[in-house]
C-alpha cells in the first residue's frame, strides 16, 4: 500500500469507492416522539481519502460515524462499505473504530490490547488473515519498548496512541475516528495530528475523522463534511486543496487561515 | 541525565543502601507502635478492672485466665474450629459462586433482574438468626445448614455488587466490542468479568467475615460440635475464660480468612481503574 492518491473525489470511479451513502436517514423513538437525527444524507468517500467531518452538536456527526460502523440501524437509505453492506463490512474487519476515549482494557498490557481484535469474533464469523504485527504498529504509533506497559502507566495520548495501533491490526480499509483527540491538550493534539497524517501515508487507509475543531479538521481533511443540526444534513463539501505532506506551521499560512475562516462563516449557518 | 546518574550512583553504595534499609525500619516501627501500645494499654487497663475490683471469673475473666485456657484446652478448641472453618469455608464457596452466576444472568437478561431481584432482597431482609431453625429442621443437625446459613449470609452482597461491576463497563467498550463482531460470551469474559474484579472483591472481604458469623449461628441451633456449639456450652456453664477464648479464635478464623482474600486481590488486581478506563 502506498501513498493514497490525492486526485479530487469527483475524479474516482464507481469501483474505487470506500464508502457510499445513498439518501441515509437515522430516526431515534424518544418520549417526545421520534426525533430525526440524520436526513437524507448522500455523500461518497474515495478509497484513501482522509474526510474530516464538522458541525454543531447535535448535527448527528457520531450518529453517521456510527451507522457505517454497523453500530446503528439506519432508518432509511442505505449505507454501503466497499460494496457490501455496513455488518458484512464489519465481519470483514474491514472497519475500525477510534473513541474519544482510548478504551483500553486496563488489565490488559499494551501490546495483549493491540492484539485484543485478533482474539474476539471468531463465532461470529470474523476472518483474519495477516494481521499486522503488533510490535510493528507498536513502532508506527512510536511506542516502542512499552510492550509490557499497563494502560496506567500511559499518558493519555499514549494511550490513544495504543488505541490507533490497535484499530490497524487488521489492515481497515475504513478507519472511523470520533473525536479521537478531544481529550487531549493542544500540544498533544497538534502533535497526534502530524503523526496521524504520516500514519494515514504509510498506510493507505479511507479515515473518516469527526471533530469540534476547524484547524484540526482544515489541517486534516482533503475534504471537511460540514453538517448542519436539527434535523442533521450536508450543508456543505469543501475542498481543502493543501498538498500532504502538512506541517504544523501550515497553520500560520494565509491560505490555511483563508480556509478556516471560510469554514466559519459556513459553520455559523449551519 | 548526568544528574540522574549521579543520584543512581550515590544512592548505589553500601553505605547509603544501609541507611536506606535503617529509614525503613525506622519508618516501620513508627507505623507500627501506636496500634500495639494501644492494645497493649486496653489489656493491662482490663486485667486491673478485673483484678482491682474483684469481678468473679465467670462474670467477666482477666486476660490471663483467657490467655491460660487457651492453652491448656488447645487440642479441644481445635476439635472445634476445623468444622466451622470448614463450614464457613464451603459457606463461602457456594455463596459466592451463586451469586456470581446469578449476577451474570441478571446482566443478560433484564427479566430475570425485574423478577428475581425483588426475591433476593426479601431473602436478604429475613434476619439470619430467623432463618437459622427453618434450615436446621429442613436439613437436620449435621453440616449442611451450616453451609447453606454461611451461603445466604455470603449470597446478597456478592450479587449486588457483582451485578452493578457487570455493569460498570465503559459503553464505548461495548461499542469496541461491537465494531469487533464480539459474541456476548466473549464480552462477558474479556470484558464484564474482568472489569467487576474489584467490586467482586469489595464483596468477597464483606463475606469472608461474615461467613464465620453464618457458621456460627448455625451451631447454635442444633450442634454438639464447632465453635458455635461451644460458645453455648461454655456459656451455660458459666465456663467464661473458655467462652473468651472461643471468640478470640472464632474471631482470628474471620481475620485469617480476610486477609487471605487481601492478598489473592493484591495478586489478581494489578490496574488502576481510574484513569486507565479514560
Amino acid at each position: 500500500m502506498g501513498a493514497p492518491a490525492l486526485a479530487p473525489a469527483a475524479d474516482a470511479g464507481a469501483d474505487d469507492l470506500a464508502l457510499r451513502l445513498d439518501g441515509v436517514s437515522v430516526t431515534f423513538d424518544t418520549d417526545h416522539g421520534p426525533l430525526t437525527a440524520l436526513q437524507d444524507i448522500s455523500l461518497s468517500v474515495r478509497s484513501g481519502e482522509f474526510l474530516t467531518m464538522l458541525g454543531p452538536s447535535g448535527c448527528g456527526k457520531s450518529t453517521l460515524l456510527r451507522t457505517v460502523a454497523d453500530l446503528l440501524p439506519v432508518s432509511g437509505g442505505t449505507v454501503s462499505v466497499i460494496g457490501r453492506t455496513a455488518s458484512e463490512a464489519r465481519r470483514a474487519r474491514q472497519i475500525s473504530f477510534v473513541f474519544q476515549d482510548a478504551t483500553l482494557m486496563p488489565w490488559l498490557s499494551v501490546i495483549d490490547n493491540i492484539r485484543l481484535p485478533l482474539e474476539v469474533g471468531r463465532g461470529n464469523g470474523v476472518t483474519i488473515d495477516a494481521p499486522v504485527p503488533a510490535e510493528e504498529l507498536l513502532a508506527m504509533v512510536g511506542l516502542k519498548g512499552r510492550e509490557q506497559a499497563l494502560p496506567h502507566e500511559l499518558s493519555g495520548g499514549m494511550r490513544q496512541r495504543v488505541a490507533i495501533a490497535r484499530a490497524l491490526i487488521c489492515h481497515p480499509k475504513i478507519l472511523l475516528m470520533d473525536e479521537p483527540f478531544g481529550a487531549l491538550d493542544e500540544i498533544k493534539r497538534d502533535q497526534l495530528n502530524v503523526e496521524l497524517l504520516r500514519i494515514w501515508q504509510e498506510t493507505g487507509t479511507t479515515i473518516l475523522f469527526v471533530t469540534h475543531s476547524i484547524p484540526e479538521a482544515v489541517f486534516l481533511g482533503q475534504r471537511v463534511l460540514m453538517l448542519a443540526a436539527n434535523p442533521g444534513r450536508v450543508r456543505e463539501v469543501v475542498d481543502i486543496d493543501l498538498p500532504y505532506p502538512r506541517h504544523l506551521g501550515l497553520r500560520d499560512q494565509p491560505e490555511f487561515i483563508e480556509r478556516a475562516a471560510h469554514l466559519r462563516q459556513v459553520l455559523e449557518t449551519c | 541525565m548526568a544528574v540522574v546518574d549521579q543520584q543512581e550512583a550515590a544512592t548505589d553504595t553500601p553505605a547509603a543502601r544501609r541507611e536506606k534499609v535503617r529509614q525503613r525500619k525506622a519508618k516501620t516501627w513508627r507505623d507500627r507502635w501506636p496500634p500495639l501500645a494501644a492494645v497493649v494499654g486496653i489489656l493491662a487497663l482490663w486485667e486491673l478492672i478485673v483484678v482491682g475490683f474483684e469481678v468473679p471469673t465467670f462474670i467477666a475473666p482477666g486476660p490471663g485466665e483467657v490467655v491460660v485456657t487457651m492453652i491448656e484446652r488447645w487440642p479441644m478448641l481445635m476439635m472445634n474450629l476445623w468444622p466451622t472453618a470448614l463450614e464457613s469455608l464451603a459457606g463461602f464457596a457456594l455463596g459466592n459462586t451463586i451469586a456470581v452466576l446469578i449476577a451474570v444472568g441478571f446482566v443478560h437478561s433484564r427479566l430475570a433482574e425485574r423478577a428475581f431481584y425483588p426475591i433476593a432482597v426479601f431473602i436478604n431482609t429475613i434476619p439470619i438468626i430467623a432463618i437459622a431453625p427453618i434450615l436446621v429442621l429442613i436439613f437436620g443437625n449435621g453440616f449442611t445448614p451450616k453451609i447453606i446459613i454461611a451461603a445466604l449470609i455470603c449470597f446478597f452482597p456478592t450479587l449486588v455488587n457483582v451485578t452493578r461491576g457487570l455493569k460498570a463497563v465503559n459503553p464505548a467498550t461495548l461499542e469496541l466490542m461491537h465494531v469487533l463482531s464480539a459474541s456476548r460470551w466473549e464480552v462477558l469474559m474479556r470484558v464484564r468479568l474482568p472489569s467487576s474484579l474489584p467490586f467482586l472483591f469489595a464483596a468477597l472481604k464483606i463475606a469472608s467475615t461474615t461467613c464465620v458469623i453464618g457458621a456460627i449461628v448455625g451451631e447454635w441451633i442444633g450442634s454438639n460440635v464447632g465453635l458455635g456449639a461451644l460458645i453455648i456450652e461454655a456459656t451455660y456453664n458459666f465456663r467464661s475464660p473458655l467462652l473468651y477464648a472461643t471468640v478470640i479464635l472464632a474471631a482470628s478464623l474471620a481475620v485469617v480468612l480476610f486477609t487471605i482474600v487481601t492478598l489473592l486481590e493484591r495478586r489478581l488486581i494489578r490496574w488502576k481503574v481510574d484513569a486507565a478506563a479514560v
